[in-house]
């Protein structure tokens, strides 16, 4: 691979320990995936930074970076840590747990990361622009960043996402390269589709059809005439869980579409197959005992929806309301705050249902987001009720 | 004997040699306070890769498994070195922040269980000096 002298000077250690080791890490992954050269990145969004996940190990290597002299080059934010900073208790989090959480935290601060705690970086200002090379972590803002603003990244993991943060660079295969992003199979969606929580099952079989091919294919839809910024972000974190993608086209609605030739080999996708989708990410017969919206995390007009849904009504079960921190504030501004928690739901800001340590303490989630019902069976051996974001706040309010 | 590989995280070690025919998640699948592989059905379950010549085709998992190569080494449970047929992102990234040789793109089937293996990761180079039985006999 083909180092610039700025890059070389940092893996022979002239720029500090942290920046070597990072220059090491993306030297490496430039090697196992054939990259010619590392190419500058403009944005870096961060994973892994739950203390549930990280343990002292994760928070060990992040301290030890930061007393490296680990600085980031370019914007880098942060995403969901394991509980809301400023009202931890409120959510039953242990002060163990908050105080080693906020250690963790406290080392992304000390190297520049700006800790939005959020999976919806480009709705708190990171936003790439079309074109843009980036390194980002969090499979579901990958997709968002590829797909709808047509920016270009791998799906990074959180250390190489690290990596480039410090340094400035990202090795250049796959998703920055033209003719990966080119579509290779066809999805005519004859189904309409409507709200979050259809999307979401359209991204599981979708999903779950490119996942069985070794080579993964970009998917290119037809079939959809509009979509929501919501929609999209829903289906985004779907596709992404269930099928690994990094990258859609979807026909009139993301703007590389254009760009492409509809692929050869088609296949249909029915409202059969959606209302399958939807049977499976069900799978308790029980009353559920914990109730989440905001995966990913709520923008400020699923808040000022959901507010006009509970105007006058009591919630009568743990509801947790998940988004980014600068979002709740908009909402505490509008009076939307108020309303939600009036009628006993609870904001968990800078958190979410799927990082925060909260196995063991509840048997069965209801939630309108695909990507949370995986997390919830697969890593908190929850049962799931997936249901439309309204049907979701009906059922909360029963 | 010598095999020739590529480089992934620079180094030299020795030590026995520890062979598995699975692909290995570290997070989930090994246990970073005692090092003993815990994935079910694994062909190394039960087993200590602590000081070992860990030898697999490839790894797989969540990413986060390469801070659980970080958290093995900090307490002295590392590998000593990895060899892989192909490495993927997990792998390198743990060896290179925990400080692990490893070299992948080798004839892994060259090697068994118990052979000793010195490991030049800055040259590439994968030297057996041992076979098992001769181990036995000495």
């Amino acid at each position: 691979m083909n180092l610039t002298p700025l890059q070389t000077a940092m893996l022979d250690g002239a720029h500090g320990r942290a920046a070597q080791k990072s220059m090491q890490i993306l030297a490496a992954l430039g090697k196992i995936y054939g990259a010619e050269e590392l190419i500058p990145v403009t944005s870096v969004q961060i994973a892994g930074v739950s203390y549930a996940n990280l343990g002292e190990a994760g928070l060990a290597f992040l301290s030890d970076m930061a007393d490296g002299g680990g600085k980031t080059r370019v914007l880098t934010t942060l995403n969901p840590a394991g509980m809301d900073i400023e009202n931890w208790q409120a959510l039953g989090i242990s002060p163990e747990f908050a105080r080693d959480q906020t250690r963790v935290i406290e080392a992304f601060s000390r190297m520049g990361v700006v800790a939005t705690c959020s999976c919806t970086p480009y709705l708190v200002g990171n936003v790439p622009l079309y074109g843009q090379h980036i390194a980002w972590s969090e499979s579901s803002a990958v997709c968002f960043a590829n797909s709808v603003l047509g920016a270009r990244t791998n799906r990074e993991g959180g250390p190489s996402a690290l990596a480039s943060a410090l340094t400035g660079f990202s090795p250049a295969y796959g998703l920055h390269l033209d003719e990966q992003r080119v579509p290779r199979l066809h999805f005519h969606v004859e189904a309409p589709l409507s709200g979050t929580f259809q999307f979401g099952a359209l991204g599981k079989v979708i999903g779950e059809i490119i996942e069985k091919r070794a080579t993964r294919p970009v998917p290119y839809l037809t079939g959809i005439p509009q979509a929501s910024l919501e929609e999209l972000k829903s289906f985004c974190a779907s596709i992404a869980t269930y099928g690994g993608a990094g990258l859609f086209h979807i026909q009139g609605v993301t703007p590389e579409a254009s760009l492409f030739a509809v692929p050869a080999e088609s296949i249909t996708i029915s409202s059969q197959q959606i209302h399958q989708a939807i049977e499976h990410l069900s799978n308790a017969a029980d009353e559920p005992d914990f109730i989440s919206l905001g995966c990913p995390h709520l923008s400020i007009d699923e808040i000022a929806h959901l507010a006009q849904l509970l105007v006058g009504r009591q919630v009568r079960k743990e509801f947790w309301i998940t988004t980014a921190r600068p979002i709740k504030q908009m909402a505490d501004r509008m009076g939307y705050t108020r309303i939600i928690e009036q009628a006993g739901a609870k904001f968990a800001a800078d958190t979410c249902c799927v990082v925060a340590p909260i196995q063991g303490r509840f048997k069965t989630l209801l939630t309108d987001s695909a990507k949370a019902c995986y997390y919830a069976r697969g890593k908190n051996k929850f049962n799931t009720l997936y249901r439309s974001f309204e049907e979701v706040v009906n059922e909360a309010t029963r | 004997m010598n095999l020739t590989g590529r480089t992934i995280s620079n180094g030299q070690a020795q030590g026995s040699a520890l062979v598995s025919q699975m692909g290995i998640s570290f997070f989930g699948g090994v246990d970073p306070e005692t090092g003993l592989v815990t994935e079910t059905g694994h062909d190394l379950y039960g087993q200590s890769i602590a000081g070992k010549v860990l030898v697999f085709p490839t790894g797989k998992g969540s990413t986060v498994g390469s801070y659980t190569l970080y958290r093995l080494k900090a307490n002295g449970l590392a590998p000593c070195a990895i060899l892989n047929r192909e490495c993927e992102t997990i792998t390198a990234v743990g060896c290179i922040i925990s400080d692990i040789p490893c070299v992948d793109l080798l004839a892994i089937d060259q090697i068994q269980t118990g052979m000793q293996v010195a490991v030049n990761a800055d040259e590439g180079i994968v030297t057996i000096t041992q076979s098992p039985c001769l181990q036995e006999t000495t």
